[in-house]
């Protein structure tokens, strides 16, 4: 079969990554061709400024080699210019006579400088700052020169002059706008931004205008010359006062552009179905996007057409900005300015360097606007992203929350104060320097992919906030922009939320139909979408979805905790913590007729047999006699008592009975994650209520509910929730804040994140306010656990495929079938 | 063709579909059957080339399956560790014939024998 031709206009980062795309998923169906103006392999155009700083060098932020080009069969034409596209004949032509035919032609010609249109603009010494060749132009010339101007005061000008700086010459940057970075910044926060780069050394003119450029005799840029008459010396003047994107080619050819080549969602231009545009170049609804995230999600758009397989639609990006000067610390997003209809919290203190500015508009965060201290940065993106309402955490909103956890990096929260030797990632071990390392050997820019390839934050995830820093600071800070839904996995496009819906509403009751009603890119899904759709079908069709246990992870389908040895792990239930002299006796036999290694105590008062073959697990549950824990799965564990009224001095309810009670009524629930309830019976709180997804207090006059609480990766008191009197109430309305869990969590998502995704008003109103709705939850429940087997006796019953727990035999030994 | 030389392990469906068994052997470590969704059989060392996990306990899909301890995906045609990771576990020649899987007796005899299974405890406490 002949291949399909495809050409690439524009040898750049969102085109190269479109390329890289398309060879993942379909790396047979074209001959690839690509032409580059610029001499060069793909490199990262948002690493120049750290070139330009000294920081890094040219070889460091190459993203493809010449030889990636050659291994993946791709004809480079670098360093020629395409002058002429003929969509009558499919041909593209550069400036040498080179010419290529296609059958899909890809344009990502990025963009052009904007130059001010000043008299003295051609004169030697006078840039953009755009390319490498801009780069090296203005390495040479801090060698040779002393005095810099920068015109433009915007991101790309202030990393450029604080590069000419830390290349020794005398710069300053020119603005005709009131205060720095307007487009990024408010007025407050661009001249924090203006004084501390003056502290550092460089001078600005704000507010003034360039009337002309003038030359000396040698043909060279001499002086500025502003409006009012006044002037400056400049031997390189640097214009960076924005870009505009390059559609000269595709308006020859008769492509319809407007601020852009206009695309529509597949990415595809509006002129030519043949004709795709990525990048810079390409404007989308209106926006032609300049920084790198969106880029990449449109390139995942592009190569999903490009492969034929015709799903995926770009639907736009939120992007937020991070300046890339090396110790300023600046975080901006959506619309920080406010203005009618809006609300401002603002934290300020100009002497300490730090101002935040939070807008609100119609109870929901719309903007950010973060100078000197940027940690929560990402918290705030996302709260923008999710368009969240937030009422309920107004009070706590400028104090953030960052997603970072309390354990496992010494308590750090800012990356950037750590030494490259600090660990960044206790699970796995890995530290700053490793990260910044595989960053920009390897060309990584989202957290996906670092957490791939470092396995950085890819065990408990506490560590994302310090990651997520590391990579805005070293891929560059066009990094935080973000889809605005995120895929279950690789193996489809839709949400969590958008599968949890088509399942209900589509009365999908298999993982094959649900795979296939849902469009699902891989035949048999993988190890992280298979245990998630198992769950949301047995979760919204109790008694009539068909457990799946090849889709379960192995503890789930073993009933047993694997270990590091492949053994396993074996807790019986011991209801509220309280057990007997004979079941002592009964876990005492087994441990020697097994010979169990380890005996421990849990944290969730329960006996923990460890390193149990998997070959003795069913005898050993059978001579145990006991029911499961559940020790192992996304389900109901535990519910932690103290002594209660019974014993304790202090105690004002029978708190142990009370946990006996909601176990035995909740026990055998499965969940999108674990669950763990504590009782205590006074406020001394000795079962550590305060930390469990339901915790309960007693106190004289009732019980006290508290919800969300988790003593894990990152310590979370729970919420108050309600009190209620009786020990029916405390049943019903847990066991119905547990339903709502059950039905609307999304899989692997504790009850904390769950409430922080929807609010805990919410979930007030459908457990508390509404009586009819809880009493719907809690009958849906007991319906669901009515009836349901305990896995370690009733195999069959609870779908345990008990051919696991013997090995089969080669014949000699004799066959077992 | 080696003919008659290859043992009989069990019929396919004493595989789960996505699922595996074990294969004791009489010398090394066990090796793990594999069976896909389109009826093929593969065979593996079971242990992952990471930290030793038994890959038969972990999730099969297309043709790799995901080992339980960290998750690891390893091709189960292969036996290579998929991209970013890197590793590579030892293979058995398979084959099926009128339902019946078949290993390669030499091969079980002689492959892989050195490799050590992963150890956890207090004997593992002190190297």
């Amino acid at each position: 079969m002949k291949k399909m031709k495809l050409v690439m206009i524009g040898n750049g980062m969102a085109g190269v990554r479109t390329i890289e795309e398309l060879l993942k998923i379909q790396p047979e169906l074209y001959e690839i061709a690509v032409f580059g103006a610029e001499p060069h392999p793909n490199y990262n155009r948002i690493l120049l400024s750290p070139v330009l700083a000294g920081e890094q060098t040219l070889d460091e932020i190459v993203l493809n080699s010449w030889e990636w080009y050659g291994q993946n069969g791709i004809r480079l034409h670098a360093g020629k210019k395409v002058v002429q596209v003929d969509r009558v004949r499919r041909i593209v032509r550069a400036e040498d006579g080179t010419e290529e035919e296609y059958d899909r032609l890809l344009l990502c010609t990025g963009s052009n400088p904007f130059i001010l249109p000043v008299a003295g603009k051609d004169l030697q010494g006078v840039i953009a700052y755009r390319d490498i060749a801009d780069t090296t132009t203005m390495i040479e010339a801090a060698q040779k020169y002393r005095n810099a101007v920068v015109i433009g005061g915007g991101l790309l000008g202030l990393e450029a002059a604080n590069g000419l700086m830390k290349r020794g010459m005398d710069v300053t940057v020119v603005h005709v706008m009131p205060w720095l970075m307007e487009r990024q910044l408010d007025d407050v926060a661009g001249k924090l931004l203006q004084k501390s780069l003056e502290e550092r050394g460089l001078k600005f003119a704000i507010g003034a205008h360039t009337q002309e450029l003038v030359g000396g005799e040698d043909g060279r840029v001499k002086k500025i010359r502003f409006k009012d008459g006044s002037e400056l010396d400049a031997d390189l003047v640097v214009m960076a006062v924005g870009i505009r994107p390059n559609t000269e080619l595709a308006e020859k050819a008769g492509i319809h552009c407007n601020r852009g080549i206009v695309v529509h969602d597949t990415m595809q231009t509006v002129t030519d179905a043949r004709v795709y545009s990525v990048g810079e170049c390409a404007a989308h609804r209106g926006i032609a996007y300049g920084l790198v995230a969106p880029l990449f999600e449109q390139a995942k758009v592009a190569a999903n057409h490009l492969a034929q397989f015709g799903i995926g639609r770009y639907t736009g990006s939120l992007t937020s900005t991070k300046l890339k000067v090396t110790g300023i610390d600046l975080f901006s997003a959506g619309n920080f300015m406010g203005g009618e209809g809006t609300e401002e919290i603002v934290m300020s203190d100009p002497t300490g360097g730090v101002y935040k500015k939070l807008v609100i508009q119609d109870d929901k965060l719309v903007g950010a606007c973060l100078y000197g201290d940027t940690v929560d940065g990402s918290y705030y993106f996302k709260l923008l992203r999710e368009g969240r309402k937030i009422a309920d955490i107004r009070d706590k909103l400028m104090f953030g929350e960052s997603n970072l956890g309390d354990a496992g990096h010494q308590g750090q929260n800012k990356a950037a104060c750590m030494a490259d030797g600090d660990e960044v990632c206790g699970c796995n071990g890995v530290t700053k320097g490793t990260i910044c390392k595989s960053i920009k050997e390897k060309g990584l820019f989202t957290l996906d992919e670092v957490r791939k390839f470092t396995k950085a934050s890819a065990s408990c995830g506490s560590c994302t906030g310090l990651v997520e820093q590391i990579i805005m600071f070293t891929a560059g800070g066009d990094y935080s922009a973000a889809p605005k839904k995120k895929a279950m996995c690789g193996c489809t496009e839709h949400s969590h939320q958008e599968v949890r819906d088509a399942i209900r509403s589509n009365r999908l009751v298999t993982i094959a139909d649900t795979m296939k009603f849902m469009e699902w890119r891989t035949p048999n899904g993988c190890s992280s979408c298979r245990p998630a759709l198992n769950y949301y079908l047995i979760s919204t069709w109790p008694k009539e979805a068909k457990d799946d246990p090849q889709s379960r992870y192995i503890n789930e389908r073993s009933h047993a905790n694997i270990q590091k040895d492949g053994t396993y792990s074996v807790i019986p239930r011991m209801w509220g913590g309280e057990t007997t002299a004979s079941e002592l006796r009964r876990i005492a036999d087994v441990v020697d007729k097994y010979r169990i290694p380890t005996v421990k105590v849990t944290g969730g008062q329960r006996i923990d047999l460890l390193g149990v073959k998997k070959e003795d697990l069913r005898d050993v549950w059978q001579d145990l006699g006991m029911p499961s824990g559940h020790a192992y799965a996304k389900a109901l564990r535990t519910v932690k008592t103290c002594v209660g009224s019974e014993w304790c001095r202090f105690g004002t309810q029978d708190s142990t009975q009370m946990g006996k009670d909601l176990e035995r009524a909740l026990w055998r629930m499965y969940a999108p994650h674990k669950v763990k309830l504590a009782v205590s019976g006074c406020p001394r709180n000795c079962a550590e209520s305060g930390i469990k997804d339901v915790g309960v207090i007693g106190v004289d006059s009732g019980w006290e509910l508290y919800v969300g609480g988790n003593g894990g990766i990152k310590t979370e008191a729970g919420q108050f929730f309600c009190k209620v009197k009786t020990k029916e109430e405390v049943l019903e309305v847990s066991g119905a804040f547990l339903q709502l869990y059950r039905e609307e969590g999304w899989y692997l998502e504790r009850t904390v994140h769950y409430i922080a995704r929807v609010g805990l008003d919410y979930v007030k109103k459908k457990v508390l306010e509404d009586h009819e709705g809880r009493k719907a939850l809690w009958e849906r429940l007991q319906f669901a656990l009515d009836g349901e087997p305990d896995p370690w006796f009733e195999h069959e019953k609870a779908a345990v495929d008990t051919r696991q727990f013997t090995r089969l035999q080669t014949e000699d030994e004799g066959q077992t079938a | 063709m080696k003919g008659n030389d290859w043992t009989v392990i069990c019929r396919v469906e004493d595989i789960p579909v996505l699922g595996a068994r074990r294969v004791a052997r009489e010398r090394g470590m066990d090796v793990a059957v594999f069976r896909n969704d389109e009826d093929q059989v593969f065979a593996l060392l079971d242990r992952c080339p990471h930290k030793g996990g038994p890959l038969s306990q972990g999730i099969v899909f297309g043709t790799s399956v995901a080992c339980p301890l960290h998750n690891w995906t390893i091709g189960l045609d292969d036996g290579k560790a998929r991209a970013p990771d890197e590793g590579c576990t030892q293979r058995f020649s398979c084959r099926v014939q009128d339902g019946a899987v078949m290993l390669d007796p030499v091969e079980l005899a002689t492959l892989a024998l050195d490799e050590q299974p992963p150890a956890a405890g207090p004997c593992a406490r002190h190297g």
